[in-house]
């Protein structure tokens, strides 16, 4: 009960005056450049840091925590409305978001995301707050193999956004997974596929290929059609989220900080991957299947929880070992130690009082985005209003700047044409855009820990079966992929049950994942 | 209505957008700087915000305003490729008020990434800073001495998994210098490369790999406390983060590397402009403020100047390049 005795400190900080402005600005400025696609909480962190230099501790690191939280809100506005996704953790947003906003349901996939943020927030905070210290214990223990298998299952959950041809979906998959073999391997510090062009040599930017791929592919398109027959005009006023609305996002929500909260304080998880599980698995678990890829709302709440519980994850190492996992975390670290303050081990008790006061105002910034933001929801759905030739111009604007602004290089500007036909392309052919996004982050985090794994073990296959987590993992993985198939053939009828039973088994993992990680140690 | 609204909202979301591709494009955004005047500077850290460059360059900008060198000093970042992308932009540059933040890792970065633009094509200006390196291994491993670990080591190299940053740079050159030193084929090095000292923290507390090799900055912290084993530094001198610590010289193995970082100007300046930046860097150099930096970010005082600082260059870029020749990264 210590805990919450020190929590209760910290708010009474917290809500000091200076506090409580620096907590309001910092998430306004955090929704704001997470709205735009290309600047992200960590350049803007990075350009605030002298002011650390001037500001007091408490009231820097409130602000930038609170930049770095809004910064998860405001990528899944332009996801839903526009398709274009101003942060890579709300790719998977924008998949059903869209959808959403397309037939006139805008407001409540606005509302969704925003209240299922709050919630994973709130929630992941708090976990932050009573569980860092255990949570970190079970953290260190995953190894490279295990970072493999979670990766396998990720790929095996892909499925699901495949779309109706799997022949499409995979090859938009090997396209994704093409673009991440782009860049220096990571092991060896060989240039693969840059064609000589130095700009290539770390890659494509995972912002860059999704806008290219989403927004520009999607404008081109419309652009293509609009000569043909009427046009198609978006309600930007449809219903406000309903009761049922509700009940059927209260679901995703908890399952979504399940996997974020966990995935997110793992060293090298990153917020994507919970929200490509979380998609799968609420996909998996509707009653509304038919919904999916028209728009359920179940597709927003979840993976909209999950990328703000992982924001709370990633904080756990942080805090607890002076560990980044996110490029943010990492400026957020410079600032810890511009101020002689070294997170690690000792942080808690050398510096409690910031770090409860820190705690307490990632609660009262969390809150403050729910009550900026859900009113704006139906704001922001106005958008939708203006006539399609201005509002995709509107967004080819917005996504050049974006991608323009993240290295003042035109080399981007090429690159998101060239994709984005490759987008227009895809649209044209019917073949799904997701997987792509999906192979392009998950195909180099797979290779390298295959990678690392084999050369710790020295070329030892049986590492991959290593530590329980892996066979957890890995095994789940088999389950999703040939239980549906066997039992099709066996009875003869689609599986629906069985699925469910599959993506039950998503959810097991996390609380049996828990295990093996205290054994490595 | 929702027109003007719109246009509205973008612009607003813009503002922070543009302010941020100005700083990066800095020079066409209007800074026009008469020769000689320095009260306007511009500092590039080639690299990602958040790094070793990016954090001493910043450091730098602050000590220079705070102390009144300089009124308006920008750091800007230009990331990519091991620094390269920022050094071929800086050989295009034609103003003198710039400086470009470098240290060891370019220097082999240049050679991994086949630079078009090399070190001798800019020119040099000072070396500022050195951080120790630091060879750790895990709380459990069976050796906590650096002889003991290379005995192991040296018995099985390729079942001895050894994490560091990233491939090419200060962490494996030390790996390899090591294992030459120690008379191991550097070419058999079994390297783990992490993207940063904070996910091979994360191996290294698992007990997933033999050891680690970082700065002190990364693992300083678990030494202090005991959730890593310090086996040696890399400096002539212990450092003062874990001065418990042996160095490898003392240890009995001949291998000396300084993770420095440094400063390098415009190919083709006048000699006088060239001495008003190295004036400006030794003006900073001697203030307070510098020397508490240096104790806040456990940094070594590495300071030489104008063409000593170029002739170290030249024999650090045959160390480096022959040490990764002989890990097999540069052919």
């Amino acid at each position: 009960m210590g805990a919450l005795g020190d929590l209760a400190g910290g708010l009474a900080d917290a809500l000091a005056p200076v506090n409580l402005l620096f907590a309001l600005l910092g998430v306004l400025l955090g929704t704001a450049v997470g709205v735009l696609p290309g600047i992200g909480p960590a350049m803007t962190v990075a350009l605030l840091l002298p002011i650390t230099y001037a500001l007091e501790p408490t009231a820097a690191l409130i602000l930038f925590a609170g930049i770095y939280y809004g910064g998860m809100y405001g990528g899944s506005t332009t996801s839903i409305l526009l398709n274009t996704p101003g942060e890579s953790s709300s790719i998977m947003t924008a998949l059903e978001g869209n959808a959403m906003a397309k037939s006139g349901r805008g407001a409540a996939a606005l509302a969704t995301a925003a209240l299922g943020s709050f919630v994973a927030g709130t929630i992941a905070t708090l976990l932050l707050a009573l569980v860092a210290p255990t949570v970190v214990d079970l953290v260190i223990g995953i190894t490279a193999a295990d970072y493999f298998a979670l990766t396998v299952l990720a790929f095996v959950a892909v499925a699901t956004v495949l779309g109706s041809s799997p022949l499409r979906g995979l090859a938009s998959l090997g396209v994704g997974l093409y673009l991440g073999l782009v860049g220096t391997d990571v092991l060896t510090g060989q240039e693969r596929f840059t064609l000589g062009i130095p700009q290539l040599s770390d890659g494509i930017d995972v912002v860059v290929v999704a806008v290219a791929l989403f927004a520009v592919g999607e404008a081109l398109y419309v652009a293509s059609r609009l000569r043909r027959g009427p046009v198609q005009v978006m309600a930007a006023s449809g219903p406000w989220f309903t009761r049922r609305d509700l009940r059927r996002s209260v679901g995703p929500w908890l399952r979504g900080t399940a996997l974020g909260f966990p995935l997110g304080a793992l060293p090298a998880g990153g917020a994507e991957i919970p929200t490509f599980l979380s998609y799968a698995t609420e996909r998996k678990l509707t009653k509304h299947p038919e919904e999916f890829g028209r728009g359920a709302i179940e597709g927003v709440a979840g993976p909209e929880a999950a990328n703000n519980a992982a924001a709370a994850g990633v904080l756990v190492p942080l805090l607890t070992l002076g560990l980044p996992t996110s490029a943010t975390a990492a400026i957020i670290l410079v600032a810890f130690q511009s101020y002689g303050i070294q997170p690690g081990p000792t942080l808690l008790s050398t510096e409690s009082t910031l770090v409860w006061t820190l705690i307490a105002a990632l609660l009262v910034g969390n809150l403050m985005l729910l009550v900026l933001n859900l009113p704006l929801a139906r704001v922001w759905v106005q958008v939708l209003r203006v006539p399609r030739p201005y509002l995709y111009a509107g967004i080819l604007l917005f996504a050049s700047l974006g991608c323009y602004a993240v290295n003042a290089d035109p080399l981007d500007l090429v690159l998101l044409l060239v994709l984005g036909l490759l987008g227009f392309a895809m649209r044209r052919y019917g073949w799904p855009v997701a997987p792509a996004i999906v192979g392009l982050i998950l195909g180099p985090v797979a290779e390298t820990n295959l990678r690392r794994a084999l050369a710790i073990s020295s070329g030892d296959l049986g590492v991959l079966l290593d530590t329980w987590f892996s066979r957890i993992v890995l095994g789940l993985a088999l389950a999703a992929l040939v239980v549906p198939i066997v039992l099709r053939a066996v009875r003869g009828r689609r599986a629906t049950p069985e699925e469910v039973q599959a993506g039950e088994g998503l959810r097991h993992r996390e609380s049996v994942g828990a295990g093996p990680g205290e054994e490595e140690r | 209505m929702p027109l003007s609204r719109r246009s509205f909202l973008a612009g607003a979301v813009a503002a922070p957008a543009l302010a941020a591709a100005a700083g990066a494009l800095g020079g066409c955004a209007g800074t026009v700087v008469q020769p000689g005047d320095l009260s306007r500077l511009r500092v590039m850290a080639p690299a990602s915000p958040g790094g070793g460059w990016d954090t001493t360059a910043r450091v730098l900008q602050r000590v220079i305003q705070s102390s009144g060198l300089a009124r308006n000093v920008q750091v800007f970042n230009v990331e990519g490729a091991g620094g390269t992308i920022g050094l071929g932009q800086l050989s295009r540059e034609t103003d003198d008020a710039l400086l470009m933040m470098m240290g060891l890792v370019m220097v082999g970065a240049v050679d991994t990434n086949d630079s078009a633009t090399r070190l001798t094509d800019v020119t040099p200006i000072a070396r500022l800073i050195g951080e120790t390196e630091l060879i750790v291994a895990p709380p459990d491993a069976p050796y906590t001495d650096i002889q003991g670990f290379v005995e192991a080591w040296a018995a099985d190299p390729a079942g001895t998994p050894i994490a560091g940053g990233s491939a090419g740079g200060t962490d494996q050159i030390l790996a390899g210098l090591l294992a030459q030193a120690a008379g191991i084929d550097p070419a058999q090095v079994n390297y783990i490369a992490y993207s940063g000292g904070g996910e091979s923290l994360a191996a290294l507390l698992g007990g997933q790999v033999a050891a680690g090799i970082s700065g002190t900055a990364d693992y300083g912290e678990q030494v202090r406390t005991g959730d890593l084993v310090g086996l040696a530094v890399s400096t002539a001198e212990r450092s003062q983060q874990v001065p418990d610590v042996p160095t490898l010289v003392e240890s009995g193995f001949d291998v000396e590397v300084d993770n420095w970082r440094g400063l390098m100007a415009r190919p083709g300046m006048s000699a006088g402009a060239r001495e008003d930046l190295i004036a400006l860097v030794q003006d900073t150099h001697d203030t307070e403020e510098w020397a508490q930096a240096l104790e806040d970010n456990g940094w070594d005082d590495l300071l030489l100047t104008g063409d000593e600082y170029g002739e170290f260059l030249a024999e650090e870029e045959q160390r480096v390049l022959a040490i990764l020749r002989e890990i097999g990264l540069v052919q």
